[in-house]
C-alpha cells in the first residue's frame, strides 16, 4: 500500500481517491477467518445439535443472544449521527452520516446473522416469511429489522451521493423514526415475557432505547476515529467535543433507567425475590452488573466525558472502549439471569423437583456459541471494513482541524 | 406379489372406512363444533379438554404419570438441562404450616397461552378444543414459546433422534412439549399419565371436557375450589389443582 | 439433473395391496401435496389415521424385508428421491418402519 498522504483541507465532503487504509487485507482476512470459524461451529451444531452449546431447557437463550441482542440495539444508536444530522438539522453532523448509516446496517446484518444461525431449523427460515404471527412481537421485529436495511440503505445511499443529500433529509426523518420503533421492539421481545421476573417491565422498552443511543454512540467513535486515522483525515477537536458530551449525556440516561427498571421493581413485592437474586446474592450475574455496568459501563465513561481534566482524544475512546465492555456485561447479566432465576410457580411453598423447580438454572458457555456470537461480530466488521474501503465512507469534519496523533 | 397379511388388511380396514367412522371421532367433532357455533349456535358447546389434579390422591414420590408420559411418547429419562420432558413431579412444602404436596406438572394447556402470543410463525398454537402444542412442521426453533412459558413446561431437542416411534415424531431443533396424548384424545381416549395415575390406584389425575357440565371434571371444578398455577398472569389454565 | 449414474429410472420395492390411496399417476405427482395437506389436518384438526397418512405410505410401501422405506436406492421413498435429488426432511422425525418393524428391532434407525 502506498504511502499515505496527507490530504488537502476538506474541500469536499468526499475523500478524494488514492487514500488507502493502512492493513486492510490484514484486517479483513482476520474478520473473514473469525467468520469461517463461526461458520464451521454453525455446521458442527447442525450436526450434533445445541448440546454442545451451553444452553438448555431453561436457559434457552445464552451467549449467541448476547452478542446478537449487542450488535442490533447498537445498530439502532449507530445511527445517531445521522439522526441528528438529518432531523435536526445539524450541519457539523453530516460529514458522518454517511459512516453512521454504513455502521447500523453492517452491525444489523451481524446481529441477524448470529440469531438466524442459531435457530434449531435455520433451513425453515422461509417458513418464517411464509407463515406470520401478528400476534408475536417477534414476527413484528423481523419487519422492523427487514425496513430498518431497507431504509437506512436508501440513505446511506443518498448521504453518498452528491446530487441526493438535499433530498436525504426526509429519508433520514424515517430512518430515526423507524430506529425509535425497533429498538422499541427489541427491548419489548423481553418486556412482554410476563411470567419472568427479570424482564417484565414496561421500563425495559425505553431503557433499551437510552441504551442504544449510548453503545451506538461509542462504537460510531471509535470507528470514526480508527477510520480518520488510517485516511489520516483530521478529526476537528471541536467535533470530538460534541460527540463527547453526547456519549455522556446518553450514558447518563441508560444507567438512570436501567436505576428506574430495578427500583421500580424493588417497589412490586413479587419482583423482589428477584431483585435480591440479582443485585445482591446472584454471584457473576451481580458482579456483572455492578462491576461491568454500573462501574465499568457507567461511572468510568462519564468520568471519562464529563469531568473536563479528561478533555484528551486518548480519554474518549477509553471512554467509548469502557461502554461497549459495559454493554456485553449489561446484556449477559440480563438475558442469562432473567432466565436463570427460579420462576415462582408456587408462591409460599418451598419446591423440589427432577427438573430443578426453584433453585437457579445453570448456564456455561461452550466454544461454539461463543464462536457464533464473535461471527456476527466478525461479519458486521467485514461489512462496514470493506463498505467503507469500497465507497471511500471517511467522514471530513468540515470544523478547525486538529490532527489526529 | 407380497402376501396380504393381517396388520395390512386391517390397516387397509381403516383407511377406507376413514372418512365414514371418522366423522363420528372426536377429532373431527373439533370441526362440526366450530361450525355448529357459526351457523344457527342453539345451545351448542365447544369442547375444552382439560384435566385435573388432586394433590391429596397424588402419592409423593410416586412417578407413574411421568413414567407413562416416558414410554407414550418415546422420551428417556430427563437427568441433563438438555433432556426432553414433558412432566415432572414436583414437591412442595408450605413454608409456614409445614404441609407437603406432591403433584405433577406439565404444559397448563392455557386458554391464553403465551407461547402461542410469542411464537413468530404459528407453530405454536392452540387446537379448537383447547390443546396447547407445537406443529413441528414450522417450528423454527427459536425457542421464543419457551422464554415465555410461566411453567417451564416445554422441552427443546438438542439431539438428534435415533429411536424413532410413529406416535411421538421427533427430531433435532423443534420445541415440544405436553400434547394432553392428542393422538389418543382424537381416537376417543384418555391421555397416558391419566391411565396410568389412575391404574397405580391414585386416580389423583382426571381428564375431561370442561365445557359440558355433565363431565365429572366439570362438576368438581365446579364444587370444589380448584387453582390455577400462577393464576395471576390470568393465562385461564386447562390443568387445574385441587387441596393445594 | 446431469448425473448420468441416474439415467435409468430406479427399480423400486414393491407396495403392498393392489392399488395406492389416489391413482398411481396422481400420486407420482402429487403425493407431497397430498401429504403436507394431510399433515395440517392432523395436526390441526385432529384428524388421525386417514387416508394420506404419512405413517401409511410407510406400512404399505415398506420394503418386505427390513419394513423400511429408506435404506437404499431401492427403498421407495429413498430410490425415487435420490433419482429425483429431492430431499426429504420428514425421516428426521419421522419413523421410516413400519410399525411391527419398530416393535421387532428396538434399536437405532438408520434415517
Ligand atoms: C394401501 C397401500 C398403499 C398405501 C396406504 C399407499 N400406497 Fe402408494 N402405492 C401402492 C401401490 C400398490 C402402488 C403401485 C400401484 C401401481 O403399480 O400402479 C403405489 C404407488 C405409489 C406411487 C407411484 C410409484 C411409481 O412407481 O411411480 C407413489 C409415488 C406412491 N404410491 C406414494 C404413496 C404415498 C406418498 C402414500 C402415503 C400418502 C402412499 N403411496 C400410500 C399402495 C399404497
Ligand atoms: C421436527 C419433526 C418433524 C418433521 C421434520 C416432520 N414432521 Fe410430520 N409430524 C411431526 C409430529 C410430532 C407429528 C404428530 C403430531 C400429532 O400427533 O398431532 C407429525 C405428523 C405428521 C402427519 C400426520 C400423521 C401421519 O402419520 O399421517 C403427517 C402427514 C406428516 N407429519 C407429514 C410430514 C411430512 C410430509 C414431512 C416432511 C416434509 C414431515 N411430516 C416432517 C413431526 C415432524
Ligand atoms: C415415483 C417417484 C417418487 C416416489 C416413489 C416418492 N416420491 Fe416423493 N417426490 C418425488 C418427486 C419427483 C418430488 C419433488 C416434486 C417437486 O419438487 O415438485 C417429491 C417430493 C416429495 C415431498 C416434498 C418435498 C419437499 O421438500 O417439499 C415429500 C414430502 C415426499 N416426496 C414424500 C414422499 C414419501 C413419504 C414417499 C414414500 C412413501 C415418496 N415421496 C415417494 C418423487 C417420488
Amino acid at each position: 500500500m502506498a504511502a499515505t498522504p496527507r490530504p488537502a483541507p476538506p474541500a469536499n465532503l468526499f475523500p478524494t481517491a488514492g487514500v488507502e487504509p493502512r492493513g486492510f487485507w490484514a484486517l479483513a482476512i482476520a474478520a473473514a477467518v473469525v467468520l469461517l470459524l463461526a461458520l464451521g461451529a454453525f455446521h458442527y451444531l447442525e450436526e450434533v445439535g445445541h448440546v454442545a452449546t451451553g444452553m438448555g431447557n431453561e436457559v434457552v437463550w445464552g451467549l449467541p443472544h448476547v452478542f446478537a441482542i449487542f450488535l442490533i440495539v447498537t445498530a439502532s444508536g449507530a445511527l445517531n449521527v445521522a439522526s441528528v444530522s438529518s432531523v435536526f438539522g445539524v450541519k457539523a453532523y453530516k460529514p458522518g452520516a454517511a459512516l453512521s448509516a454504513l455502521l447500523a446496517l453492517a452491525l444489523l446484518v451481524g446481529g441477524l446473522m448470529i440469531l438466524v444461525l442459531d435457530l434449531g431449523r435455520p433451513e425453515r427460515l422461509v417458513v418464517a416469511a411464509t407463515h406470520y404471527n401478528f400476534k408475536s412481537i417477534f414476527a413484528w421485529n423481523m419487519i422492523l429489522y427487514n425496513g430498518f436495511l431497507a431504509i437506512v440503505a436508501v440513505y446511506a445511499v443518498m448521504s453518498l451521493e452528491r446530487r441526493w443529500q438535499k433530498i436525504s433529509a426526509p429519508v433520514g426523518v424515517l430512518a430515526f423514526v423507524w430506529r425509535i420503533i425497533l429498538t422499541t421492539g427489541t427491548g419489548s421481545i423481553f418486556g412482554f415475557l410476563i411470567a419472568r421476573p427479570g424482564y417484565a417491565s414496561a421500563v425495559i422498552a425505553p431503557l433499551f432505547i437510552a441504551l442504544s443511543l449510548a453503545w451506538g454512540m461509542a462504537v460510531f467513535i471509535l470507528v470514526k476515529e480508527a477510520v480518520c486515522h488510517w485516511y489520516g483525515v483530521p478529526v476537528s477537536e471541536e467535533m470530538r467535543v460534541r460527540l463527547r458530551r453526547l456519549l455522556g449525556i446518553f450514558v447518563a440516561t441508560g444507567l438512570y433507567l436501567a436505576a428506574v427498571h430495578h427500583l421500580t421493581n424493588l417497589y412490586w413485592a413479587r419482583q423482589t425475590e428477584f431483585e435480591r437474586f440479582f443485585l445482591l446474592d446472584g454471584g457473576l450475574y451481580t458482579v456483572l452488573f455492578w462491576g461491568g455496568f454500573v462501574l465499568l459501563g457507567s461511572v468510568v465513561p462519564l468520568l471519562l466525558t464529563l469531568l473536563p481534566r479528561f478533555n484528551s482524544p486518548r480519554a474518549l475512546l477509553w471512554a467509548c472502549w469502557a461502554v461497549v465492555e459495559g454493554a456485553f456485561a449489561f446484556l449477559y447479566s440480563f438475558i442469562i439471569a432473567g432466565q436463570a432465576f427460579p420462576m415462582d410457580l408456587f408462591p409460599g411453598y418451598e419446591v423440589r423437583s427432577g427438573f430443578r423447580d426453584g433453585v437457579v438454572a445453570p448456564y456455561l458457555p461452550r466454544l461454539p456459541e461463543f464462536l457464533l456470537g464473535m461471527g456476527g461480530v466478525a461479519l458486521a466488521f467485514l461489512v462496514a471494513l470493506v463498505a467503507i474501503r469500497l465507497f471511500k465512507v471517511v467522514p471530513r469534519d468540515e470544523m478547525p482541524a486538529v490532527e489526529v496523533k | 406379489m407380497i402376501p396380504v397379511d393381517e396388520s395390512r388388511r386391517k390397516f387397509l380396514g381403516t383407511t377406507a372406512a376413514a372418512a365414514g367412522a371418522l366423522a363420528l371421532g372426536p377429532g373431527v367433532m373439533l370441526y362440526s363444533y366450530a361450525e355448529a357455533k357459526a351457523g344457527s349456535g342453539a345451545g351448542e358447546r365447544t369442547i375444552r379438554w382439560g384435566m385435573l389434579v388432586d394433590t391429596t390422591k397424588c402419592a409423593s414420590g410416586c412417578t407413574a404419570c411421568v413414567d407413562a408420559c416416558n414410554t407414550e411418547h418415546n422420551i428417556a429419562p430427563a437427568k441433563l438441562p438438555t433432556d426432553v420432558q414433558w412432566i415432572r413431579k414436583v414437591e412442595l412444602k408450605d413454608e409456614r404450616t409445614g404441609a407437603v404436596h406432591s403433584m405433577p406438572v406439565m404444559c397448563q394447556h392455557c386458554a391464553e397461552p403465551p407461547c402461542v402470543d410469542v411464537c413468530p410463525t404459528g407453530a405454536s398454537f392452540k387446537r379448537a378444543d383447547g390443546i396447547v402444542m407445537v406443529d413441528r412442521h414450522t417450528c423454527i426453533g427459536c425457542r421464543y414459546c419457551m422464554m415465555a412459558c410461566p411453567y417451564k413446561a416445554r422441552s427443546f431437542v438438542h439431539e438428534p433422534t435415533t429411536n424413532k416411534s410413529s406416535v411421538a415424531p421427533r427430531g433435532k431443533g423443534c420445541v415440544e412439549s405436553c400434547t394432553m396424548c392428542v393422538h389418543r384424545v382424537d381416537k376417543g381416549g384418555t391421555p397416558a399419565c391419566v391411565e396410568a395415575c389412575s391404574d397405580a390406584g391414585h386416580r389423583a389425575i382426571i381428564f375431561g371436557d370442561l365445557n359440558d357440565p355433565n363431565s365429572e371434571i366439570a362438576k368438581r371444578v365446579k364444587a370444589a375450589t380448584t387453582t390455577q398455577l400462577r393464576a395471576d398472569l390470568r393465562t385461564d389454565n386447562g390443568v387445574r389443582y385441587q387441596g393445594l | 439433473m446431469a448425473a448420468p449414474a441416474l439415467a435409468k429410472p430406479p427399480v423400486l420395492d414393491k407396495a403392498k395391496g393392489e392399488k395406492c390411496v389416489e391413482e398411481t399417476s396422481v400420486m407420482r405427482k402429487r403425493h407431497m401435496d397430498f401429504l403436507k395437506h394431510q399433515r395440517d389436518d392432523t395436526v390441526h384438526g385432529g384428524i388421525r389415521g386417514a387416508k394420506h397418512s404419512l405413517a401409511g405410505c410407510v406400512e404399505c410401501h415398506a420394503n418386505a424385508r427390513d419394513g423400511a422405506v429408506l435404506g437404499s436406492s431401492q427403498h421407495f421413498c429413498q430410490g425415487c428421491h435420490e433419482y429425483a435429488a429431492v430431499k426429504l426432511d420428514c425421516f428426521d422425525c419421522h419413523t421410516s418402519h413400519t410399525k411391527s418393524a419398530q416393535a421387532s428391532q428396538k434399536r437405532g434407525v438408520p434415517r
